[in-house]
């Protein structure tokens, strides 16, 4: 039986596939770039661990061969943050939603960004919920529609790169699934930032966003991301009229402050003597 | 750039492809089409091996063999 390409092989449970994701959804895409940024690093499996909390995105560990952990919603961070503590040599890296990470999870959000632990995070972004029936979520733009905003959404959406660069995250980078080369390369400097890294990745979910919307097909969705991406390195370029549009992609933030597990270890060091 | 290689292989798995035309769409040389809601290789003499087609399938259902991503 053939079961996909080498990289497929390599790094997916591929008995489980093909995977529930309906068709034309971008979060596939997405967890194959994810996949390949790891195998890019050279990572050792067995120090890789996935975790994510529940949405469609979050089905993602179900598929990758990893040390993987699939827990309650909005809660992956705090799960993740928990094994980076008891295991820091681990690579933790967090596959959550729009919906999981910045509405039910929003809280654990701001504060892993806050300590700046060392935990990638890419957040699965379809501007809904899709698992549920297609709810408007914390990034479904304003005035646009969902079964729970059938006249129009009167929120502002959540820049979820802005919130966590606000927050104190110290790798901030937005991919889409069209730019999948760009976002492997975005994925793996965040793995490689110690610290709190996350990747807001643009996904499409032709069958509850785009449908209540009329963004029309899969493909019509991917041209879309191909048409209104405007990558930060060229934004100077663009009169802001334009730039209202659009959407901004590229990495937004790179720096080094002290991380959080380093931090806590320090005071284990220092208070040691009080034990003995 | 892109540069062809005739040492990959273009597979695909017909099972695991729902239909959704993101390949298509996106190959450079039209090699693609589908058929019945599945994927069907129309035009193996234009393909140009770039590989877009495997980076861009949400199931995984086309991809070049010999192709270990290093």
């Amino acid at each position: 039986m053939n079961t996909g390409s080498q990289l497929i092989k390599n790094n997916f449970r591929v008995e489980k596939l093909p995977h529930i994701w309906c068709p034309g959804c971008g979060h596939g895409i997405l967890m194959r770039a994810v996949t390949e940024a790891i195998e890019n690093l050279n990572l050792d499996k067995k120090k890789v661990c996935i975790v994510s909390g529940i949405g469609c995105s979050s089905r993602a560990p179900g598929y990758m061969d990893f040390n993987t952990l699939h827990t309650t919603h909005g809660r992956a961070l705090a799960f993740a943050t928990g094994i980076k503590l008891a295991k820091p040599e681990l690579k933790v890296i967090v596959i959550t939603g729009d919906g999981d990470c910045t509405a039910i999870g929003g809280n654990h959000l701001i504060h892993a960004a806050r300590r700046n632990i060392d935990i990638t995070t890419i957040v699965f972004n379809n501007n809904i919920y899709g698992m549920t029936g297609g709810q408007y979520s914390p990034t479904t733009p304003k005035n646009e529609f969902g079964t729970t905003a059938p006249f129009g959404n009167i929120d502002k959406a959540f820049d979820v790169c802005k919130l966590a660069d606000g927050a104190g995250a110290t790798y901030v980078a937005r991919g889409t699934a069209y730019h999948v080369k760009q976002l492997i390369k975005l994925v793996e400097k965040g793995i490689n930032n110690k610290g709190f890294s996350l990747i807001d990745a643009i996904s499409i979910c032709p069958t509850y966003y785009g449908r209540k919307n009329k963004k029309g097909l899969a493909v019509d969705m991917m041209n879309y991301l191909k048409d209104n991406a405007v990558d930060v390195k060229a934004v100077k370029k663009f009169q802001k009229e334009i730039l209202e549009d659009k959407f901004v992609i590229g990495e937004f933030k790179n720096t080094t402050e002290p991380e959080y597990t380093d931090e806590y270890n320090k005071i284990l060091e220092k208070v040691k003597h009080l034990h003995k | 750039m892109v540069i062809s290689n005739t040492d990959k292989e273009l597979k695909i798995i017909e099972k695991w492809c729902k239909g959704c035309g993101i390949c298509v769409e996106f190959c450079p040389k039209d090699v693609l089409e589908v058929l019945d809601e599945t994927i069907f290789i129309r035009d193996l003499e234009n393909c140009i091996k770039c590989g877009f087609c495997e980076l861009r399938c949400p199931d995984y259902a086309i991809y070049l063999e010999g192709d270990s991503n290093e």
